[in-house]
């Protein structure tokens, strides 16, 4: 396939990332299912790079889940939002850091209406004004955390102990790589690549020496959909857009699904679980499932990090058969540990185990 | 009787979404809900954009508007720069203003909607919370999640966590006074109202079908009504 032209479009959809000083937002899917991600980010920040990273613990939900579930009115969340920007302000920071694609969405929705209708964003600082006291600076530089690390993955590769490569025929590994939907789809000028050519991770996963996988469904949705998955009567639409997603992407034998987006994390890794449950499909090679890693997950594994102090071994499907094929020594004995090295029982019914 | 047109057009992401569409289908083939459920975007729009008054409310009162997952995906493609996710969001909160949601199986799902992340949001100033995800609710987390649940402190110990302790961290309690401004929030911007909207009206309907309805809670036979309920007339 002829690339040439592909990276010309996608290269004018660079965005401008801040470089330090940064207003971290947390997200509630990620730091409730994945809390070793969002630490690992904020180690990575602040103890490699020497970057100053702030976190307010009054940052609460961007509501972002109930706006798309459809209870949550527009100018509720608008001043939801405007109060996370007050915090800010009043911290002192203009480039905020997001953790989550769904709020990255939000945000960016937010941004683009208060462009557009200007009465709207003089609407949203009376609300919070009246409701708070508090008042708001729209953001300098706003980022996912995913932009952050794919700005600085060259300085991540420079410090790699290990690479994206099968250690035993010296192959790159199979990545597929998902953006998440609200990540570019909305708004493609706040994200790397754009919608078009989205290279946040894909851009990753080469620096780190791995083959981004090019297959058909590669943009479908991973069918979250908020309400179609949030009411258990829907969660057939779910199930089947990942199960669409599964099928396209298995003919090319992928070693791993990297994430963006922590919902899209969930869904992946746990609809896999729930095929192998219903009828024993499985998507990865030798009858194996596939691994699927956040991106803070990966960077930690290609800089050395324990992969059980990451949390890799909280998701459903086990990354053991990607950990051998990359040639990473982990010790199994200290996979279900506490922080003080105390043994825990040790889950039953994992898959890839 | 209402103009529900008019009323559309004082919803913003009605004005952003709906300029002028020339029927050509992208959106449906786009659209990962018309790949499982019957439903066709294309023709949503296209009857909205009509301005028929009749038809405009049997789609508010249809399941149609309850199928879309609100990916977005349509805003990318649209060659004329609509986004019908942005119209069936403006006919979903139209809906629920005038009482019509609970006409339609799907429609009546946003009470379950409200009892769950609504009030996780007011309770935890979180939408979703490690201790709010129930396996019995949730048997597709799987065994892990479990696990998780059994074991919180050890495993978010471990991981850095903060849960259910003031300060910065994941998962950290949020501060008292931060969820009274997020309320207050709620109350000033019409969030509030809206909730007791959707309770309001499905409290009206839990009476018209005989299914004992309470205040709080899920436990309750309206919610499991609404949050399992599947007449298996959706899909192609």
């Amino acid at each position: 396939m002829k690339t040439e032209g592909k990276k010309k479009i996608w290269s004018e959809y660079q965005k401008e990332i801040a470089d330090d000083h940064f207003f971290y937002v947390r997200s509630c899917i990620r730091q409730s299912f994945f809390p070793g991600s969002e630490q690992f980010f904020l180690h990575f920040m602040r103890n490699v790079l020497e970057k100053d990273v702030y976190e307010n613990p009054s940052h609460t939900t961007c509501t972002g889940i109930g706006y798309h579930g459809d209870i949550v009115p527009l100018s509720t969340i608008m001043t939801v939002v405007a109060r996370h920007f007050a915090l800010m302000k009043e911290a002192g920071y203009k480039n905020i850091a997001i953790s989550c694609v769904t709020s990255f969405g939000i945000y960016t929705e937010i941004i683009e209406t208060w462009k557009h209708y200007p009465e709207e964003l003089k609407k949203t600082r009376e609300y919070l004004f009246k409701a708070t006291g508090r008042e708001f600076d729209i953001p300098e530089n706003m980022a996912h955390t995913s932009d952050i690390i794919y700005k600085f993955r060259n300085e991540i590769a420079a410090k790699a102990k290990n690479l994206l490569v099968n250690k035993k025929t010296g192959e790159p590994l199979n990545v597929i790589e998902h953006i998440g939907c609200h990540y570019s789809k909305m708004f493609p000028k706040y994200g790397v690549g754009g919608a078009e050519f989205p290279n946040v991770l894909g851009g990753m996963i080469e620096a780190w020496g791995g083959r981004v996988v090019d297959y058909p469904e590669r943009r479908h949705c991973c069918g979250f959909g908020f309400r179609q998955y949030l009411v258990q009567a829907n969660r057939g639409y779910s199930l089947s857009n990942s199960v669409k997603k599964f099928n396209s992407m298995k003919p090319y034998k992928p070693d791993l699904i990297l994430t963006n987006c922590p919902g899209c994390n969930m869904f992946m890794d746990k609809w896999q679980y729930t095929m192998k449950e219903m009828d024993g499909t499985v998507y990865g090679d030798n009858g194996e499932s596939i691994p699927v890693l956040t991106y803070e997950e990966l960077a930690g594994l290609v800089m050395g990090y324990n992969p059980w102090d990451l949390g890799v071994q909280y998701h459903m499907v086990q990354s053991e058969p990607l950990l051998r094929k990359i040639g990473i020594d982990y010790e199994p004995d200290n996979k279900f540990k506490t922080k003080d090295g105390r043994q825990m029982p040790v889950p039953k019914n994992l898959i890839n185990v | 009787m209402w103009n529900y047109y008019d009323m559309l057009l004082q919803d913003i992401r009605f004005e952003e979404g709906l300029n002028a569409c020339m029927n050509c289908g992208v959106c449906t083939a786009i659209c990962p809900a018309a790949e499982f459920y019957n439903y066709d975007p294309r023709q949503i729009v296209d009857i909205v954009q009509s301005g028929d008054n009749n038809e405009i409310e049997k789609l508010l009162k249809s399941e149609e508007i309850w199928y879309c997952g609100e990916c977005m995906s349509c805003k990318t493609r649209c060659p004329r720069g609509n986004t019908p996710a942005l119209v069936v969001m403006s006919l979903r909160t139209l809906s629920q203003k005038l009482g019509f949601f609970t006409e339609s199986e799907k429609g009546r799902q946003q009470f379950a909607i409200k009892r769950t992340v609504g009030e996780n949001i007011f309770k935890y100033g979180y939408c979703v919370a490690t201790y709010a995800v129930s396996p019995e609710k949730h048997r597709e987390q799987g065994p892990i999640w479990e696990y998780i649940l059994e074991n919180t402190n050890d495993v978010y110990e471990r991981l850095g966590g903060q849960i259910n302790e003031l300060g910065a961290g994941p998962l950290r309690k949020i501060p008292e006074d931060a969820k009274k401004e997020l309320r207050k929030i709620f109350d000033v911007t019409g969030g509030t109202d809206f909730f007791k909207n959707i309770e309001d009206h499905s409290k009206r309907k839990a009476e018209e079908m005989g299914l004992q309805f309470s205040n709080e809670g899920i436990d309750n036979e309206y919610f499991i009504e609404v949050y399992t309920a599947n007449n298996k007339k959706h899909t192609l």
